[in-house]
């Protein structure tokens, strides 16, 4: 009945493996939501190709919209993400509170589209934070010093780092050590479909709705 | 065990424990056009079916047009999503409260509204703004398309327990301070960020003094803050709001739930996390003048200068005076608008329309002003707005009357501000580009967004004439 314990891995997102991989640098504090993924490209009604148009306004000199052809518009030569040396860049790093704001999942889809495996911060917010895990990005916390040192690594050089989630370290020069739930740890490296595992306790959400219902009668009406 | 009010909602929606990991069932889901076309395409490939359809409600509120409603959506492509929705509602017979109903409007004003949201209530939309709800004492917070998938298939969500953290704001504000500043004051002192992780409760005389309606604005910000839901405790204002909405219990089933809502407060000896007092005199009238809602003084006040700050803010400060086109020590009532925008799941309720309007009356907006609009933020509270003649009041004075929606807070639709443009808004975020590319959002009160029409700056309303 546990959560945890089902041993049966429904797959849903691909499993994380181990990443070793040039790290981008995204110099900035409190990147909300907006920034990652303008709100004219939350109308499309996929999950894909939102890659294009990650950090639409600052990657690119002009307006985006839905449809243009990307590659035709002009380019923000001096932001980050594209400076040649990132084009398969899997890791982001960045401030603190990253993905504040909108809890559009629009974000890690377009991060994860663009080739984003792994977010490197201070801290993120909440809800980011939580959408990352659905959709197999793996958002890492560090202390406010180590992530001042991996910063000082990219000012003169492109910085390779490595990412070991079951060892759950940071390795570029030095190696770093991250927290992380066990639950988001597992559901990463299996790939797992939290649906199909929540469902897996059909009859005791079941049961659980009949106490419920008779102890609250009026959250049955409708 | 003295318990608070987020430890005894939570607590009784517990279906199942592992450790500190729970799963917890979701009383009331409403959905709109953008967040959820992705979630049902994902059920229909995993042919899951909803578990609890009843617990849905759903209104296209983002992508909706304001003006011309009758001529249906311009855009093609806002046009295909919001069909989607409805698409969706009708292969899985939904409630939704389509673009033709009056009952139409933004999802965090039509849900109270309706008495859809109740006190004690597990509340979830695929929307930051959610935590609005919490305001009747409800658990209520904001999920991605994933989770409003799993609670679309399972009516349950995987949860850790939230710290939790009280506010408590203590003696009573002016009365030209609204919730809204309240709320920017209380981002301003603790920041973005400060909420991150924790459950907010609002207290004290200052928030037991605030209408439903400022409870919910209030609430609406906590993310703002970083905290995924914001909540106050139930009393009679909360109870006497619900009194015979349209989905309100009623008869004997109401006497059963007001017996349980009134126990909806935290227990006197409850133990938070973090509790944060603030003296509601210190609170004057709010502006906010950067890139971030923390970016903020009280309307007396000036953009701070760079050297006060310690050396890790100096970039992100830099950067935002940049973008706003502004310089560091300018006085707030220095600062010029173009546009005013009155609307939002913040502020589009009938109190904000009554606040902007009192002010409004007799006046004019400034020649210097190039649009002016009012967006009321459901069909309901336009109609009550007519009957009251307020509609009048801003016609007269300048302002556009527009049909419900999101509309400018995030420029979905066709409402947006161009590049350079600088707005006086009572939306919640001011983002870089949040209206429109290059536009400028200083987030106000609908009052200090009234006067900031009538002066084309920003003035401090207390200092201002007010009609009745």
């Amino acid at each position: 009945m546990a959560i945890l314990l089902i041993l049966e891995m429904r797959k849903s997102v691909d499993k994380f493996k181990h990443i070793i991989s040039k790290v981008i640098p995204l110099d900035r504090s409190n990147v909300d939501t907006d920034a990652i993924i303008p709100k004219q490209f939350l109308k499309s009604i996929k999950r894909t190709g939102f890659g294009p148009n990650l950090f639409d306004e600052w990657r690119y000199l002009d307006h985006g919209e839905p449809g243009m052809d990307n590659s035709k518009r002009s380019i923000n030569p001096d932001f980050v993400l594209n400076k040649p040396q990132f084009k398969d860049s899997k890791i982001l790093l960045v401030r603190e509170n990253f993905g504040c704001g909108s809890s559009r999942e629009h974000a890690p889809w377009a991060l994860l589209d663009f080739g984003i495996k792994v977010i490197i911060a201070e801290s993120f917010a909440d809800i980011f934070y939580n959408n990352c895990f659905k959709n197999g990005i793996l958002p890492i916390t560090l202390q406010k010093d180590e992530i001042e040192e991996l910063f000082s690594g990219t000012e003169t050089k492109t910085l390779e780092v490595e990412v070991n989630l079951e060892k759950q370290f940071v390795k570029s020069s030095k190696s770093y050590s991250f927290e992380i739930d066990e639950f988001k740890k597992s559901s990463l490296l299996n790939g797992l479909d939290e649906i199909g595992l929540t469902l897996e306790n059909k009859s005791v959400i079941a049961n659980f709705e009949k106490s419920y219902f008779s102890n609250y009668p009026w959250l049955k009406q409708e | 065990m003295a318990k608070t009010l987020y430890e005894k909602i939570f607590d009784k929606h517990v279906v199942l424990a592992q450790e500190d990991t729970y799963l917890i069932y979701i009383d009331r889901h409403l959905i709109h056009e953008v967040t959820s076309p992705q979630a049902f395409e994902g059920l229909k490939i995993h042919d899951r079916p909803l578990w609890r359809k009843e617990s849905i409600v759903a209104v296209p509120d983002h992508n909706v047009p304001t003006t011309d409603r009758d001529k249906g959506i311009q855009d093609p492509i806002s046009k295909i999503q919001v069909e989607t929705l409805d698409q969706n509602c009708k292969d899985h017979n939904l409630l939704q409260f389509d673009m033709s109903d009056v009952r139409q409007g933004i999802v965090h004003v039509i849900g109270p509204e309706q008495g859809l949201t109740l006190p004690g209530m597990t509340i979830v939309c695929g929307d930051s703004h959610t935590s609005t709800h919490g305001a009747f004492g409800a658990l209520a917070m904001g999920i991605g398309t994933s989770e409003v998938e799993h609670v679309m298939a399972t009516q349950c969500l995987i949860q850790k327990k939230l710290k939790t953290m009280k506010i408590d704001v203590q003696g009573k504000t002016h009365p030209l301070v609204s919730a809204k500043d309240i709320a920017l004051f209380v981002i301003g002192q603790i920041g973005t960020a400060g909420g991150t992780g924790y459950a907010i409760e609002f207290c004290g005389d200052a928030i037991q003094q605030l209408s439903m309606e400022g409870r919910m604005t209030l609430c609406n910000m906590a993310i703002e803050a970083g905290a995924r839901s914001g909540m106050v405790a139930v009393d009679d204002t909360t109870i006497n709001y619900l009194k015979n909405k349209p989905f309100a219990p009623k008869n004997g089933m109401w006497d059963l739930a007001e017996k349980e809502w009134r126990t909806l407060h935290s227990d006197s000896d409850a133990v938070f996390d973090k509790v944060v007092e603030i003296d509601a005199n210190m609170i004057e009238p709010q502006v906010s003048w950067g890139t971030s809602p923390e970016m903020v003084k009280g309307i007396s006040e000036s953009i701070p200068k760079k050297s006060n700050l310690t050396s890790d803010k100096h970039l992100d400060f830099q950067r935002a005076l940049e973008y706003m086109g502004l310089n560091e020590n300018t006085p707030i009532n220095e600062i010029s608008v173009d546009k005013v925008f009155i609307g939002s799941c913040t502020n589009s309720r009938i109190e904000d329309l009554r606040e902007a309007a009192r002010y409004l009356k007799g006046k004019k907006i400034n020649p210097s002003i190039r649009l002016a609009m009012a967006v009321p933020g459901s069909g309901i509270v336009k109609k009550q707005a007519e009957s009251e003649g307020l509609d009048k009041i801003f016609i007269e004075s300048g302002f556009q009357w527009r049909d419900p929606g999101c509309s400018m807070c995030l420029a979905m639709n066709a409402d947006r501000l161009e590049s350079g443009e600088r707005c006086a808004s009572t939306s919640n975020r001011n983002f870089e580009g949040r209206q429109g590319q290059g536009g400028r959002t200083h987030l106000v009160s609908p009052a200090m967004a009234a006067a900031a029409a009538v002066h084309g700056h920003f003035v401090d309303i207390r200092n201002e004439e007010i009609s009745g």
